[in-house]
């Protein structure tokens, strides 16, 4: 049942909150309706832990071979966990914000949420489709109906790329179902399929331009950025925190345990690309003077990491994965939550006309830089432990060119420095000017956001083991899975 | 046979009603009765109550099928009938002929949709066809309206002429015209079947106006009167589509590897040109015209498959083709100004009416949730079934992504531009709000449980 209250307790408060009228009544009840979620699943991980309570299954389209079927295994618990905790500070960070319109907009992003969630929770084709393309359905309006200026055309372009990546995995998954002996969608008779090394290849690269779009990885990722940009930050909150990781889960739950020999066989290209991404993202990201787009870049790059992780198939690279998701989501919901605040302040992002913000805002100063130091993977900070697993599952990996690939992705690492250091010392340090001088410290409601998320960082940076605990057993399933070396004994 | 007896008094009755009955509301009611009874009548022969007993001698057969499908059309015309009746004053004086033109069509959909005698097939096209010459020249004293009627009326003939030389040509090589084949006689492909088969294709690819075929279309569709339109994309279409998979399902199941390539490639045209077209229209009319032409290249597929998911999901496409369009073109039939613009913030003036017609417009986009959907969906399990069509289906989910573009360029205007002020505002009465609702209500039930609709055929 948990499952179940997880996708519909949103949904359902999406949708009342499109019929309240009164501002202050909307905030308060979507916020209680975030709070409720995050309860929930907060039960799912404590008291509620037990197998059957995980699992939510009825009857759905039964004559087309699929299910209503849900469940939490370890990373749903994770990335659920992630999507119910950023909500209530993705609200609670942009509180003083006003929206034409509060209701709807609201609305949009309790409905997205239940989108999320079903994604995270599907164990069935056809559903996990359904969710992935209803994730994407509030975010569009969203991002076209309050986003900046270039906001129509840049959510359009956005939403055809993700849209092109899912038709072509919906052929994917039709395929696989037609393979299957019972004509089910569901995910465990995908992953009995046993097909043949070409098959394997060409549906790969259906399932991963979908996944690829969205998370993205280079060369697809060139809607990311304009799209962070234009969107209303509290969107983008979720876009960069919670949604991306519909990309990384479908590689870990539907690429490559149900097509492990295309994986073995390409995945040296995807660490390529990925790789690449790193350096190319990172190099760009040197060059911004938008904070925003600074972000956004900076995201691609630690995106990059986590797929190239994903493809080494060992455990400690999964684990590591697993981790630096929720990680990655919290971190860059903490850079948000600052940069928004900048730009409400100032109405300006561009870091060469701000300046000197540690004198006049320290606690906003303290802050930003914990969050900025956590995102470059400072030990002590959350980041560092999944880094460190990933870098492990790196040096580890199967691959001919391990080295070079660790080598590469290290790089990133200093160059994250570079472009996080340098806009510290831009926007923090230096004079003051004329727009910052005017300056005012964190409200309660923005300290209480970026407390909580400060004290995740700590608390997961010396204790990273509460969350492997909680995704050990799906990692050491996955890595079972994709192993493929029984095949080549038998030869 | 319920439904063509009633539908066809009913026209009759239509017609005379003009000279009874002064007021146009009562016109109005009675032939939105007239089609509530016909669907009743129809639902009831499904579950055996035959009202009219005639022996047809095998020429038309009221299977589960035929039946259903002619629910569907009932239903959408009883939709269309409750949204667009009151527009059609607008058109001209001879308000009760309209009525009684459309119950004529009706009466030829269903031996369109019931025929196994190819004479039927041609009877039934034909009253289609002749009312709806009539119905796209109804604005006489518009020019367009005109030249839409002629150009309709000349190539209609001619595909007519096709058609007919093509079942002399079938009667010549099979001795007969009935499409019942005896399963043990297996039909060889001598030329004069296979002529008379091309020949018949033509003239239906040419009713469902599939490329190279659609040259009529965008023509006929923008020059005729806007709630005749809407009639025509949709009812009529899907009705065509019945008879061509009814046709090529029963008389040429046996040379399937014939014509299976020239289906595959008129598909591929038809799904190329009728989504690029589109994008580039300006008229939103238009770009409905070339929209339908790329839904039917969508259907096409399930001709190319021809399986048990195939039939099922036709049913589906013509249902939730036919709902989407009506209700677009209800709402486009209101506008002052055809164009993309001319729907700009109409969110902010007609929420509901913004609402659903977003539903509607995210059905025909084909995405999850609404039935336009599930349609795709089946027709794209139905083709990836059929061996080496992998290339077809990939080429079709890529047209459906470029579809995107032209449906969301109207979401767009609606949400997120500003109205001009100039803009006269326009009224939509709240029997019109209700039927929009129930439109953009049967579209998601449709889109979540496509099994009530599926599950009528097998009991």
């Amino acid at each position: 049942m948990i499952a179940f209250f997880l996708i519909f307790l949103p949904l359902l408060t999406g949708l009342l909150t499109f019929f309240i009228k009164e501002e202050k009544l909307i905030k308060g009840f979507a916020f209680m309706s975030v709070l409720a979620t995050l309860a929930v699943s907060v039960l799912g991980l404590t008291l509620f832990k037990a197998e059957e309570n995980l699992q939510f299954t009825a009857q759905w389209m039964q004559p087309l071979g699929s299910s209503f079927s849900l469940k939490l295994d370890g990373m749903g618990q994770l990335l659920c966990l992630l999507t119910a905790i950023s909500y209530p500070l993705v609200f609670l960070g942009s509180w003083n914000s006003t929206y034409k319109k509060p209701n709807n907009f609201f609305a949009l992003m309790l409905l997205a949420q239940a989108g999320l969630m079903g994604v995270f929770l599907a164990m069935d084709a056809l559903l996990f489709y359904f969710f992935w393309e209803l994730a994407l359905i509030p975010m569009y309006f969203l991002c076209s109906q309050w986003g900046g200026e270039r906001r129509i055309q840049v959510t359009f372009k956005f939403f055809i790329c993700t849209f092109v990546g899912s038709v072509l995995m919906l052929i994917g998954i039709l395929y696989l179902q037609s393979k299957t002996p019972d004509h089910s969608f569901s995910l465990r008779a995908f992953y009995n399929l046993e097909l043949t090394t070409k098959t394997q290849s060409w549906l790969f690269w259906l399932f991963f331009l979908a996944f690829a779009i969205k998370m993205p990885v280079f060369p697809f990722h060139t809607w990311q950025p304009d799209t962070y940009e234009q969107a209303p930050t509290a969107t983008t909150m979720i876009l960069s925190g919670v949604m991306v990781k519909m990309g990384l889960l479908g590689l870990l739950r539907w690429l490559l345990p149900v097509l492990p020999i295309a994986s073995y066989v390409w995945g040296d290209v995807v660490m390529s690309l990925s790789i690449i991404g790193i350096i190319y993202a990172s190099l760009i990201a040197i060059r911004q003077d938008d904070i925003k787009r600074l972000v956004a870049y900076s995201s691609i790059a630690h995106i990059g990491l986590m797929c190239a992780a994903i493809f080494a198939e060992n455990k400690s690279g999964m684990q590591g994965v697993l981790l630096q998701m929720f990680n990655h989501g919290i971190n860059i919901i903490g850079l948000w939550i600052i940069v928004e605040i900048i730009e409400r302040r100032f109405g300006t992002r561009k870091i060469s006309e701000l300046g000197g913000l540690a004198q006049k805002a320290p606690a906003m100063a303290i802050f930003f830089v914990i969050i900025a130091l956590a995102n470059i993977a400072l030990p002590l900070t959350n980041a560092f432990a999944g880094e460190f697993l990933m870098f492990n599952g790196l040096l580890n990996a199967k691959s001919n060119y391990y080295l070079w690939f660790t080598v590469f992705a290290g790089l990133g690492i200093i160059l994250a420095a570079v472009y996080t250091l340098n806009m510290i010392r831009k926007v923090f340090y230096g004079e003051v000017n004329t727009i910052t001088a005017a300056a005012t410290d964190l409200k309660l409601n923005e300290k209480l956001a970026l407390g909580i998320i400060v004290v995740l960082i700590f608390w997961i940076g010396v204790y990273p083991q509460a969350i492997l605990d909680v995704t050990d057993n799906f990692s050491q399933t996955l890595t079972d899975r994709v192993d493929i070396s029984h095949l080549f004994r038998k030869k | 046979m319920n439904a063509l007896i009633i539908s066809a008094i009913l026209g009759v009755v239509m017609m005379f009603s003009s000279i009874l009955l002064k007021q146009k509301n009562a016109v109005r009611s009675v032939a939105v009765s007239g089609i509530i009874l016909l669907l009743l009548a129809n639902i009831l022969e499904m579950s055996g109550t035959v009202f009219f007993k005639v022996n047809t001698r095998g020429m038309i057969v009221f299977d589960q099928f035929a039946l259903l499908f002619n629910s569907i059309i009932f239903l959408a015309t009883l939709l269309y009938l409750l949204l667009s009746a009151k527009d059609m004053e607008k058109v001209g004086v001879n308000y009760a002929e309209y009525f009684a033109l459309i119950f004529f069509i009706l009466c030829g959909i269903t031996l369109v949709s019931s025929f196994k005698s190819l004479l039927i097939l041609f009877l039934g096209i034909e009253i289609i066809s002749i009312p709806l010459y009539i119905l796209t020249g109804s604005d006489k004293r518009n020019l367009k309206s005109n030249e839409a009627s002629l150009k309709y009326f000349l190539l209609g003939s001619f595909s007519t002429g096709l058609m007919l030389m093509g079942i002399a040509l079938y009667y010549g090589a099979r001795g007969t015209f009935s499409t019942v084949i005896d399963p043990l006689i297996t039909v060889t492909a001598n030329p004069l079947l296979i002529s008379g088969m091309s020949l018949l294709l033509f003239s239906m690819a040419f009713k469902v106006s599939a490329a190279p075929f659609h040259f009529w279309t965008p023509d006929v569709y923008d020059g005729a009167p806007t709630v005749f339109t809407s009639f025509m994309a949709t009812i009529i279409k899907a009705a065509v589509f019945i008879g061509f998979i009814r046709l090529f399902d029963d008389a040429f199941e046996q040379v399937q590897s014939t014509w299976r390539i020239w289906i595959a490639v008129m598909t591929a045209v038809t799904l190329f040109i009728g989504n690029i077209t589109a994008v580039f229209q300006q008229s939103v009319k238009r770009m409905l015209a070339y929209s339908s032409i790329a839904q039917a290249g969508f259907m096409l597929l399930s001709l190319y498959s021809m399986n048990t998911e195939a039939k099922e999901g036709l049913l589906i496409y013509a249902a939730a083709y036919c709902f989407a369009t009506i209700g677009i073109f209800a709402v486009l039939a209101k506008m002052n100004d055809y164009t993309f613009d001319g729907f700009n913030g109409l969110s902010k003036r007609e929420p509901l009416i913004a609402a659903t017609l977003t539903i509607l417009l995210l059905s025909l986009a084909g995405i999850p949730l609404t039935a336009g959907f599930l349609a795709k969906f089946y027709m794209l399990k139905a083709t990836i079934a059929t061996p080496n069509s992998l290339w077809l289906v990939i080429f079709a989910v890529l047209m459906a992504a470029v579809s995107v573009y032209y449906y969301f360029r109207v979401i767009q205007a609606i949400y997120f531009k500003e109205e001009s002020t100039s803009s006269p505002t326009i009224e939509f009465s709240p029997f019109f709000k209700g039927a929009m609702l129930i439109l953009a209500g049967l579209v998601i039930l449709l889109g979540l449980f496509p099994d009530i609709l599926v599950n009528w055929l097998y009991f």
